[in-house]
């Protein structure tokens, strides 16, 4: 606790000498914010192949020798780890959150930015232990992302002799990494916003990264004290979680263990994750519409209560992951009730959304599409939670590709489209530099189509009583040749996604050199990091003065403003501002 | 203006009014909020082991018949005695604070080196504990509770460690010079974290010793 703090411009501000001070051991929250994107898109890069090899496996059976079932199970696992918590959590908050707290609240920069590098770092030690377990004896572990005990720590899954130790020490590095980053998310946002930054003031980017790392801080423990306790289990041989069990024929010394409890603390953990993802994706989705629409987001407090009240709620909904490992039918019940609550702050977010593009100046820029894309994967995988929210048919539905099309349409789809409309709204103020707009276009278009071609169908094939985590089907009676025949269409459809993302990638980089120098502005955006002196922003951001702000962040198309949008730092006067909302 | 009014600001109708004076004279420091929600992850933390170790405690296996395979701990005198060091190291911060309050340059030295030392004293307490636990046949893999006993000691320990950490960059400034003011802050928030941890401390024994 005794870090210095930048709350204020009274002290002076840390100023790295050397190339390695400013890039490498940066205290910058942007160069942070950096350093966390792109090792958390390359490691989501080993996440995508490893979806892509599941893919060809599923499509095309008996094709592809070097993919065995151990191997399958292992991708799966990889994949909905490294996607979820490595991918998603630290790209929305470790990257977005870093990046855009400090500037859209006007400060100058985290209010521990030592311990905010130390995150990193730990971020990245994290990452690079589960990397490791691609290379130690037996492979990672195949336990399946949720590490479900005893079957995870038992001979017989794969990656239980090193793989598994590695997937559990990383996760606890992890969240520790994720604690100091998360404490200084909030702390920023409660103690530096600048003079008239007001709560209700803020963006609601701001508004969904804040709440979505107090309920990290919150959820994450309960990981952490899972995977501890799973690896007392595993190396010391406590029974937290194993119960008496005999393995390949002997008997095993574990007695007594629960790996019910192991649910409870994984899934109190799990749910929750759900929103920490999904706020972040809701705050920035109503920036992205409000400016690209060139009209305030309809229901601004309405907007921020929904974001506080889905955050609260999350902590209450997550035994509806265990419907099937047997529970009391009360606690079925309730579970249910409190899920299918959520659906109503959630509904309340996308009728404004759809209210804010309701006779709005609609630019169909890239970002936008991205934003529109969104409301339909994300209306669509919400209507199916509706489904597997209700006990009665989650129970035949659990652990089919029902479940499969669900959470990828609400959780995977809907959270990554709107990261990229961030990376490409926000790509000019980060480098200064515009991306190409066709480019930008195609990937839009193959990526938002193809994501249906993939995931639309898996619903069907659940319908069927097709299971998940499947290495082949084979010859099951109650599946249909036309089921092969949809695998075999979502896998094409999933490479064309997949090389449509190497477009992004090259364009992205591409324009990091050729691309031509954007406007500070470029799309007349409001609110306080865009009015930044430097674009992209120096090491402060805010040159001598900090900013002070007037207003909030969707003052577009103000009747009788000289503008189609007034910043946050401009002061009242001049031209006629009031308008009746 | 109170939380409630803060979170029911009409911001679209109020350019330019600001209600809230120069935040960086009207707002507590960085550290002391950072430490206030700190305490909040550190409390989720405990609350969700002591859950595991309620509903595990509960947990009727098979193989016993109809009964938990529970088996309490004995509670050995050092357990008492190592709480009230962890007391008297609160103390000792208490001590401190009032030495950097009123300016006794003395009193405050004495009595962040007290804390901390009386700290390592409660954490060397901690080993001794488990060493008398695992010479008794109390081994952490033998029964669940022995196993949330090394687990909530241990996570505890770790705490106080972090907290050691600032106690000794604490002590090196006060040894390089640092006047009452300077490191007053500090040794507020290092009481509190203390007292914080003696809370902790207080319910995971009626927990341990109350099973």
């Amino acid at each position: 606790m005794a870090t210095a703090t930048i709350a204020d411009d009274l002290r002076p501000l840390h100023h790295p000498k050397s190339w390695i001070g400013k890039y490498v051991w940066s205290q910058d929250h942007k160069v942070i914010a950096i350093q966390y994107s792109l090792t958390a898109i390359a490691i989501g890069l080993v996440a995508l192949v490893l979806s892509g090899l599941m893919r060809l496996q599923l499509g095309f059976p008996d094709t592809f020798d070097f993919i065995q079932p151990e191997n399958y199970l292992q991708y799966v696992t990889m994949h909905g780890m490294i996607m979820v918590v490595y991918l998603l959590t630290a790209l929305l908050l470790g990257g977005f959150g870093n990046y855009l707290i400090p500037l859209m609240v006007g400060a100058r920069d985290m209010v521990f930015p030592f311990v905010n590098m130390l995150s990193y770092w730990f971020y990245l030690l994290a990452v690079l232990v589960l990397v490791a377990s691609f290379f130690v004896p037996g492979g990672p572990t195949g336990a399946g992302w949720t590490l479900y005990p005893p079957q995870t720590i038992l001979e017989g899954t794969p990656g239980h002799q090193y793989g598994i130790i590695l997937m559990l020490a990383s996760l606890a590095i992890f969240v520790v990494a994720f604690t100091m980053g998360g404490l200084n998310y909030v702390t920023t946002v409660l103690q530096a916003r600048t003079k008239g930054m007001t709560l209700m003031r803020m963006p609601c980017s701001v508004w969904g990264i804040f709440v979505a790392s107090i309920m990290g801080l919150l959820a994450f423990p309960a990981l952490f004290v899972a995977c501890i306790m799973m690896l007392l289990d595993r190396l010391v041989g406590t029974s937290f979680f194993m119960p008496a069990i005999a393995s390949m024929g002997k008997e095993l010394g574990y007695e007594g263990g629960s790996p019910i409890l192991f649910q409870h603390l994984f899934w109190f953990f799990g749910h929750p994750e759900v929103y920490i993802v999904a706020l972040p994706a809701f705050g920035i989705v109503s920036d992205l519409i409000a400016v690209h629409a060139r009209k305030n987001i309809f229901g601004y407090r309405m907007m921020v209560w929904a974001i506080v009240i889905i955050g609260a709620l999350s902590f209450f909904v997550w035994a509806h992951h265990m419907y099937v490992s047997g529970m009391n039918p009360y606690f079925g019940f309730f579970f249910a009730t409190s899920t299918l609550i959520i659906a109503i702050p959630t509904a309340i977010k996308v009728y404004n959304w759809l209210l804010t593009l309701w006779r709005g100046d609609i630019h169909l820029t890239v970002p936008m599409l991205f934003a529109i894309g969104f409301l339909f994967t994300f209306i669509h995988g919400g209507l199916s939670g509706l489904f597997l929210g209700n006990v009665s048919v989650d129970v035949p539905l659990s652990d089919t590709f029902f479940v499969i099309g669900h959470f990828h349409m609400v959780m995977g789809v809907s959270p990554i489209l709107v990261i990229f409309g961030a990376i490409y709204h926000w790509y000019p103020k980060i480098t200064g530099r515009m991306w190409n707009d066709a480019l930008a276009k195609i990937h839009f278009w193959v990526t938002f189509l193809g994501v249906y071609a993939i995931f639309l169908p898996m619903h069907y094939l659940g319908m069927l009583g097709v299971p998940r985590r499947y290495f082949a089907l084979g010859e099951t009676a109650f599946i249909p040749p036309s089921a092969h025949l949809a695998n075999e269409w979502i896998t094409i459809a999933a490479l064309i996604v997949f090389a449509a993302q190497m477009l992004f990638f090259w364009n992205m980089t591409w324009s990091l050199f050729r691309g031509p120098r954007a406007d500070p502005n470029p799309w007349g955006a409001a609110s306080l990091e865009w009015q930044t002196p430097d674009t992209p922003p120096g090491h402060g951001n805010w040159g001598p003065t900090l900013p002070t702000v007037y207003r909030w962040a969707y003052d577009y198309s103000v009747p009788g403003a000289d503008r189609d949008f007034t910043p946050q730092t401009q002061p009242p006067g001049g031209a006629g501002r009031y308008h009746a909302t | 203006m109170n939380l409630f009014g803060r979170l029911t600001e009409k911001s679209w109708e109020t350019p330019g009014a600001d209600p809230t004076a120069d935040p960086a004279l009207s707002r507590p420091s960085a550290a002391s909020v950072g430490l206030r929600v700190f305490f909040g992850i550190v409390t989720m933390l405990f609350g969700l082991v002591t859950m595991a170790y309620v509903m595990r405690m509960g947990t009727v296996a098979m193989e016993h018949g109809p009964v938990s395979d529970w088996r309490p701990m004995p509670d050995p005198p050092l357990l008492w005695i190592n709480s009230a060091i962890l007391i008297l190291s609160g103390l000792a911060w208490e001590a401190a604070r009032a030495g950097a309050r009123i300016g006794r340059g003395l009193l405050l030295f004495a009595g962040v080196v007290a804390a901390g030392l009386l700290a390592l004293l409660f954490l060397a307490g901690q080993l001794a504990l488990w060493a008398q636990y695992a010479a008794r046949g109390y081994y952490a893999a033998a029964n669940p509770s022995y196993s949330f006993f090394y687990l909530i000691t241990g996570l505890h320990g770790l705490h106080l460690l972090g907290g050691l950490y600032v106690w000794g960059r604490t002590v090196s400034r006060l040894l390089a010079g640092a006047d009452a003011g300077a490191v007053r802050v500090t040794v507020d928030l290092c009481a509190a974290y203390w007292h914080f941890l003696l809370v902790i401390w207080l319910v995971m024994l009626g927990l341990l010793i109350s099973t």
